[in-house]
């Protein structure tokens, strides 16, 4: 360990995991090279959780972000190609402990949507960050594709073909 | 997930290591059958086929549905294969999402260097 070396990025990619912990549980873990405080923050403050979020190769973009992270606030994202096709996951904040534990609720779907908890636990100046989500049934994990995703209307993928072929550059960085 | 599978993992050599139920999955593979149809088929009692069939569906290659009186028994590698996918699916984006997080975070990492620079100087 070269401690003179700290704060130079080694481009090591970590693993994710996913894993089926039970009927109705969905786990996702991942290691970041930051500490608790740094990833915390990515996840709560909405210009930068919008960056990350909704990746390119989901296919649609996060319009807005708006986040009142404590306790008992609400939070709402806003996924489309434009405001007039657009479809928003919202819920709140059940718990707000900073840097180490996040869990809000999923009630885009209206009652008994999953609540999600996210804990951050630091290392040695890396963060082991857990996702968990407790869904009301098995039936709704199996229905459960990719969260924003597979919610998406088809008219999007038409968009996007329409974008092509009128020569548009898709998404900007 | 490596405790997942290796369970899955184990469970399913288990139910491969006896010749019965290898057999019974071959015939599965074939075509649908029901407990009874197997026992005879293997010239088993009932009660035995239906262990048998019972460790097979413990470890997801067989599955077992009732239809009236008569219990008919699957193949569940489909089963299996759509878990599989059913992971990727989430994997793949949760992967993606985290790639963009590390670039975020190296970023907030590099201008809390920064700023602590700027104190200090």
């Amino acid at each position: 360990m070269d401690k003179r070396r700290e704060g130079e990025s080694t481009p090591i990619k970590n693993h994710t995991t996913v894993e089926r912990k039970s009927d109705r549980e969905l786990v996702v873990t991942r290691t970041f090279d930051a500490p608790a405080r740094t990833v915390f923050e990515a996840w709560t403050k909405p210009e930068l959780f919008m960056r990350w979020w909704a990746p390119k190769s989901m296919g649609v973009p996060l319009l807005s972000c708006e986040m009142d992270v404590r306790a008992g606030g609400k939070y709402r994202l806003e996924f489309g190609h434009d405001a007039s096709n657009s479809s928003a996951f919202f819920g709140r904040y059940i718990e707000v402990t900073p840097h180490s534990r996040l869990v809000w609720t999923n009630d885009e779907g209206g009652d008994g949507g999953p609540v999600t908890t996210v804990t951050f636990e630091e290392k040695g100046g890396k963060t082991l960050l857990v996702m968990h989500e407790l869904y009301p049934s098995k039936e709704a994990l199996d229905a459960a594709g990719t969260g924003a995703a597979d919610a998406m209307p088809e008219q999007f993928e038409q968009l996007d073909e329409l974008l092509v072929a009128l020569g548009a550059s898709a998404g900007q960085s | 997930m490596v405790q997942y599978s290796r369970t899955r993992l184990d469970a399913s050599f288990a139910a491969l290591s006896d010749a019965t139920r290898r057999g019974v999955l071959e015939r599965l593979g074939r075509a649908d059958a029901s407990i009874t149809d197997l026992a005879e088929a293997f010239q088993m009692t009932l009660t035995g086929m239906k262990k048998h069939v019972g460790v097979l569906e413990q470890a997801g290659l067989v599955t077992t549905e009732k239809v009236g009186r008569v219990r008919t028994c699957k193949l569940g590698l489909r089963r299996l294969e759509e878990e599989a996918a059913w992971i990727e699916r989430h994997r793949h984006l949760w992967d993606a999402r985290f790639d963009e997080l590390d670039k975020v975070v190296e970023e907030l990492k590099r201008k809390e260097k920064v700023d602590g620079q700027k104190k200090r100087g």
